[in-house]
């Protein structure tokens, strides 16, 4: 099992190599002057060759990246241009707000979907079933900002129950903490619960219509337990699958979501630096999200081994 | 074995027995009702955006300071170009620079269609050859595959901001962002189409009656992608309008002077509390458009491609 | 005779609207008395399968519904139970097996907790009792080491020991009906006779009546005490295993009796063509490489030697797993051989990149199993037909006239080109698909199991037409297959294959008469109604 883990964490390093040489190459292989863009439009001449030093944009590109690379392995993720700190200092102070909102929203999505998709499956060309794809089309095509707004107008303006904005550490108290995100998480999981109530259903559909679901009726299982005990687990690996995948879409959301509700966090971050053109916490920002990514779903590959015994270590 | 299918004639099989005629694939498409109501507001749309110049009531830029912040149906005064004056009803109301939002919307219409149409075509067009490529020539296959899991490693907006954050604002840079990490889904669908139809008896039986590479892809392996990459580019086009959106209501995508649905959208930000209209309308017709586009590429896949959500 | 314990009286079960029929099964009745093994025989798609399905109310809901008669179980009608009453009797009183025991079996439950759930569900017996009833049932189906397989996944096990598993979650609570759906079809043949002893020595002990469904009258011969014949959902024919054997009273028993191959080989000349075929040490290895995981290897073919004359039928027989596919796919270069030459008309094939292949592509072709996969549906048949000649440079008229030519030789309307595989039935497909091959003019044909996915009336059918084509352009026929009895029908000479080796090869009639090697002895001792002489009607 632990060499099956080490050889699937290997496999991830040409991932992150080509994520980090990708990331790296967007700045360098920009038709024009990198450095003008980033200084912006009205940036002197001087502006621009001091942002030029900076990146070490004089030297030859391989030169470039190992030293950029070497940085990387010390965590060095280099310095903001706006926000004159370094950029490891500036994730650290914005991850605790993201950590907090995904969290919340891949516990609230799991916790509604999967029941949904179940049940869609089971009744399948019912009403049932027609208004759980209903909605799940409607939440894939549904702007999450809309869906903010929307939420913050009827929940926060109209009735007040939530704060209009803004993000309460946890230090603050959990129950500040969790009323500051109660909305946020909702309007970010509404495309999640859409893309894994549609996967659910599916999953369960295909494995209902199985031989082995017609062997536990021909011996007599009682419907639940069939829809439970054979389906579901069989049905598991397509379901984490998209549970990991739809986490890049959660990140998207997140950038969306932070900025809707002013959270101070990693989104929020990466929309300012993109507007302030600060280039350092662009490129780690992406890294940082990417890395998770990769991490979340390398931890899904690990888990069908639960699900399935078929795939080997 | 449980549904019986028609059993072989017994008899020496001399004339070929027609099966029941299959219906035409139109005929298909147009009995799933997902396909035509999609279809119906998907074509609404375009001839909204089409007419645009005839149905909106102002120019959609043109700022008036004394129109600031209107209710919708509130009516303003207007200088026109040839200097007279006119009294104009501001259907959707007016945003902080006095704009006439329903003419707004009406434009934007065209931005977020032309966007759609324009990532969808182009990264279908794109992947289809990378995807064709990865499928049949080996050695490419492990490079290509790698770069790919590379560019799907980074969450989609992210990848799109990074592009836009590095190009000047603008219809093309926002394009090429959302094509980019759409490119890779493609190459992955393509290659998988690819590599199960080379298994096919009918394309190996083809391979053994000496059918060259050129050919063989073209007319037994081409075909097979149609259907699968015409749901997908549906549900790119529906995901582009979408991401257009975001980047543009986030500020970092299209320009703020042209009217789009993220644009206006981002205009009415400030001012939500008191003012909700701004973001409501162009979010309705934001919404309504992705999820007719969406309605269609799930009524495409059902008749279309039914196996797709699993290859997702 | 006592009371039947399944009594099924004019049942009728009907299809959706728009299936070719009205009624899957229409007005069938038969009856299965304790202690006796009734076989339902019939080729796909009359009803045989809908029927047993009925009695366990397993009919795909929406799709099929039993309209009319009765189905009694002991006395009671099932067909007016409620589902809470016949979820009691499933597992007690009526058990059921399938057709393919991996798929029947839940992949991610061990084998044990799915014979316990059994138990679960009808009994109130404690864990330990469970434990101790599932490991005696599993001992009792003879499955070694039931202790270790207890805790097995059902990929760990082979798929006879899945059957077995299968057999023993059926009848640990001793129902007093087994019902086997086709339940040897998907095993190799060496496995199928183990199952179907062990099928037979379960009923007789536990004095179960058996409703055991098939398609192979070899299989009827060695189970049946009674067999009910069905042709397009209705019952064509009753009687004693003897009686319907020896002397069948309906047109389509006679047919489908006459249809079964014999094991006795014709008498054959000795072919003496040249030679238009042959491999030399022919190896193909799977596998090995792989950065982070052990090197995997699989010898699919090792130093297999064969040689075909023109005008000769060399038949390659094995199980699944065997390597004999892998040899035909080699030959046919659809993969290219790890080592080792294949000469065809004086040119070593087996290392030509396809470049240089290509012209030499026309020499031999082949017809694969599935005919449903093996025309392009999107194509007319025409077009598929014409498509190699015009590789060659045939132009279009000439290559569509030869075609017409050919579908009149393989007994197919020339009209039909412009048709679509759809269009034809599973038969015609073949027919169609050796159309194709004869249009290259090759001088060497591959037939890779190309009639086993077909039923025995059609499958004589085609095997004609390939012997009628054999002999009218002398071709030199490769023809892989797993079934003896059809081997023994066509086949000049056989090479049997065992592991990826020829373990044995020789004259049809040799082979036949005296097996020397062991492998292939154990074929024939499995071949299911060997000993046993059918009925050769007029």
């Amino acid at each position: 099992m632990i060499s099956y883990i080490l050889r699937r964490l290997a496999a991830t390093v040409p991932v992150l190599f080509t994520v980090a040489v990708m990331v790296f190459l967007m700045l360098r292989l920009t038709p024009g002057d990198p450095a003008a863009i980033i200084a912006g439009d009205n940036a002197t001449t001087q502006q621009i060759l001091d942002i030029r030093t900076k990146l070490g944009l004089e030297q030859p590109i391989l030169q470039q990246f190992f030293i950029w690379l070497g940085g990387l392995a010390r965590g060095d993720l280099g310095e903001s241009f706006f926000f004159r700190k370094t950029v490891f200092e500036l994730i650290s102070e914005r991850i605790e707000p993201t950590l907090s909102l995904a969290f919340l929203t891949i516990v609230l999505a799991v916790a509604v979907a999967i029941p949904l998709g179940v049940l869609a499956a089971y009744k399948q060309g019912t009403w049932i079933d027609r208004i759980v794809m209903g909605f799940s089309v409607i939440g894939f095509s549904v702007p999450v900002f809309v869906i903010g707004y929307l939420l913050v107008y009827i929940f926060a303006i109209k009735l007040g129950w939530f704060p209009v904005q803004g993000y309460q550490r946890i230090g603050n108290g959990l129950g500040p903490w969790f009323r500051s995100l109660v909305l946020p998480a909702c309007t970010l999981s509404v495309i999640y619960v859409a893309l894994i109530a549609r996967m659910t259903r599916t999953s369960v559909l295909e494995v209902l219509s199985e031989d082995y679901i017609r062997t536990a009726r021909a011996k007599g299982q009682t419907e639940m337990k069939v829809l439970f005990q054979h389906a579901l687990k069989n049905a598991a690996v397509p379901i984490v699958t998209v549970v990991g995948i739809g986490v890049a879409l959660l990140i998207g959301g997140v950038v969306v979501t932070e900025s809707v509700y002013s959270i101070p966090g990693l989104g929020r971050l990466t929309v300012d630096a993109v507007l302030a053109r600060d280039f350092p916490v662009i490129q780690a920002i992406i890294l940082a999200f990417s890395f998770v990514y990769v991490m979340i779903n390398l931890l899904v590959d690990l888990s069908y081994t639960i699900f399935d015994p078929r795939i080997r270590y | 074995m449980t549904a019986p299918a028609s059993s072989e004639p017994v008899a020496s099989a001399d004339a070929p027995i027609a099966a029941p005629a299959k219906p035409t694939v139109w005929r298909k498409l147009f009995r799933s009702p997902s396909v035509v109501i999609g279809l119906a507001i998907v074509l609404v749309m375009v001839f909204i955006g089409l007419i645009a110049p005839l149905i909106a009531t102002a120019d959609p830029t043109a700022i008036n300071p004394g129109a600031r912040n209107r209710v919708p149906m509130a009516t303003s005064t207007m200088r026109l170009d040839d200097g007279t004056r006119a009294t104009v009803t501001h259907y959707m109301g007016t945003d902080t620079l006095g704009r006439d939002v329903f003419s707004r919307v009406v434009y934007g219409a065209r931005v977020s269609i032309f966007i759609g149409i324009a990532v969808a075509l182009l990264s279908i067009s794109i992947g289809l050859v990378i995807g064709m490529i990865a499928g049949y020539i080996r050695w490419l296959d492990g490079i290509i595959m790698r770069i790919m899991d590379g560019l799907m490693a980074i969450p989609a907006i992210l990848l799109a901001i990074a592009v836009v954050s590095l190009s000047r604002a603008g219809i093309v840079s926002v394009i090429i962002a959302i094509v980019v990490p759409e490119v890779p889904r493609v190459v992955r669908l393509v290659r998988s189409v690819v590599l199960s139809v080379r298994e096919e008896p009918y394309v190996e039986a083809a391979v053994v009656s000496g059918t060259p590479t050129v050919k063989l892809v073209l007319r037994h392996i081409l075909p097979n992608t149609v259907a699968p990459l015409i749901v997908q580019g549906t549900f790119i086009c529906a995901s582009a309008i979408l991401v257009e959106a975001i980047l543009s209501f986030l500020g970092i995508g299209i320009p703020p002077d042209i009217p789009t649905w993220g644009n206006i959208m981002a205009e009415g930000r400030q001012l939500f509390r008191i003012f909700p209209h701004n973001i409501l309308y162009p979010g309705i017709f934001l919404a309504l458009t992705v999820l007719a586009v969406n309605m269609l590429g799930d009524g495409l896949r059902d008749t279309l491609d039914p196996k797709m959500e699993k290859r997702g | 005779m006592s009371a039947p314990i399944l009594d099924i009286r004019n049942l009728t079960v009907e299809l959706p609207k728009g299936a070719d029929r009205r009624n899957a099964v229409e007005n069938v009745s038969f009856a299965v008395y304790p202690g006796e093994i009734v076989c339902v025989v019939g080729e796909s798609g009359s009803g045989k399968s809908v029927s047993s399905h009925a009695v366990m109310g397993l009919l795909p809901k929406g799709q099929l519904k039993a309209t009319e008669g009765e189905i009694m179980l002991e006395g009671e009608d099932v067909l007016q139970a409620t589902s809470s009453r016949l979820r009691a009797l499933r597992g007690t009183r009526m058990s059921m097996i399938f057709q393919e025991p991996m798929t029947a079996l839940n992949p991610v439950v061990t084998c044990g907790e799915q014979i316990d759930e059994v138990l679960q569900i009808h009994t109130s017996l404690g864990a330990s009792e469970r434990k101790e009833k599932v490991l005696a049932v599993m001992e009792s189906v003879r499955l070694p080491d039931p202790a270790k397989l207890f805790d097995a996944y059902p990929h760990q096990l082979s798929g006879g020991q899945r059957q077995r598993i299968m057999i023993a979650q059926a009848l640990v609570l001793d129902p007093v009906l087994l019902i086997a759906d086709e339940p040897t079809t998907a095993l190799d043949v060496t496995t199928q006779a183990q199952i179907l002893k062990l099928i037979a020595e379960m009923q007789e002990r536990r004095g179960t009546g058996v409703l055991f469904i098939t398609h192979d009258f070899g299989v009827v011969a060695e189970i049946a005490h009674r067999v009910v014949v069905m042709q397009r959902g209705r019952v064509v024919e009753t009687g004693t295993a003897m009686e319907v054997l020896k002397n069948p009273q309906h047109p389509y028993t006679k047919m489908l009796i006459n249809a079964v191959p014999t094991l006795t080989p014709p008498v054959r000349e000795e072919r003496t063509g040249e030679l238009a075929l042959e491999t030399v040490k022919l190896c193909k290895v799977y596998g090995g490489g792989g950065f982070f995981q052990k090197k995997r290897e699989v010898r699919a073919a090792s130093d297999v030697e064969i040689r075909v004359r023109r005008g000769e039928t060399l038949g390659i027989v094995g199980e699944s797993g065997s390597g004999k596919s892998t040899v035909a796919r080699c030959i046919a270069r659809l993969i290219q051989p790890t080592s080792g030459g294949i000469v065809v008309s004086n040119i070593d094939i087996a290392n030509l990149p396809e470049r240089q292949l290509r012209p030499h592509r026309k020499h031999c072709q082949i017809v694969f199993q599935d005919p449903y996969r093996s025309l392009n549906p999107r194509r007319s048949v025409g077009a598929s037909i014409i498509e190699g000649p015009m590789n060659f440079g045939m132009s279009e008229a000439a290559a569509i006239a030869k075609s017409r030519d050919l579908m009149n030789l393989v007994g197919l309307s020339p009209d039909a080109l412009d048709r679509y595989p759809h269009q034809f039935s599973g038969g015609q497909r073949q027919r169609i698909c050796i159309a194709r091959a004869l249009a290259m003019e090759p001088e060497i044909l591959i037939a890779d199991e190309a009639v086993s996915a077909l039923d025995v009336s059609v499958q004589a059918q085609v095997l004609d037409l390939l012997d009628d084509v054999r002999k009218k352009f002398d071709l030199a026929v490769l023809f892989i297959t797993h079934d003896l009895r059809v081997a023994a029908q066509i086949c000049d000479r056989i090479a049997v294959m065992q592991n990826g080796v020829v373990v044995e090869h020789g004259k049809t009639a040799e082979i036949f008469a005296a097996p020397q090697h062991e492998y292939t002895r154990a074929l024939f001792e499995a071949a299911p109604g060997r000993n046993f002489q059918f009925a050769r009607v007029a």
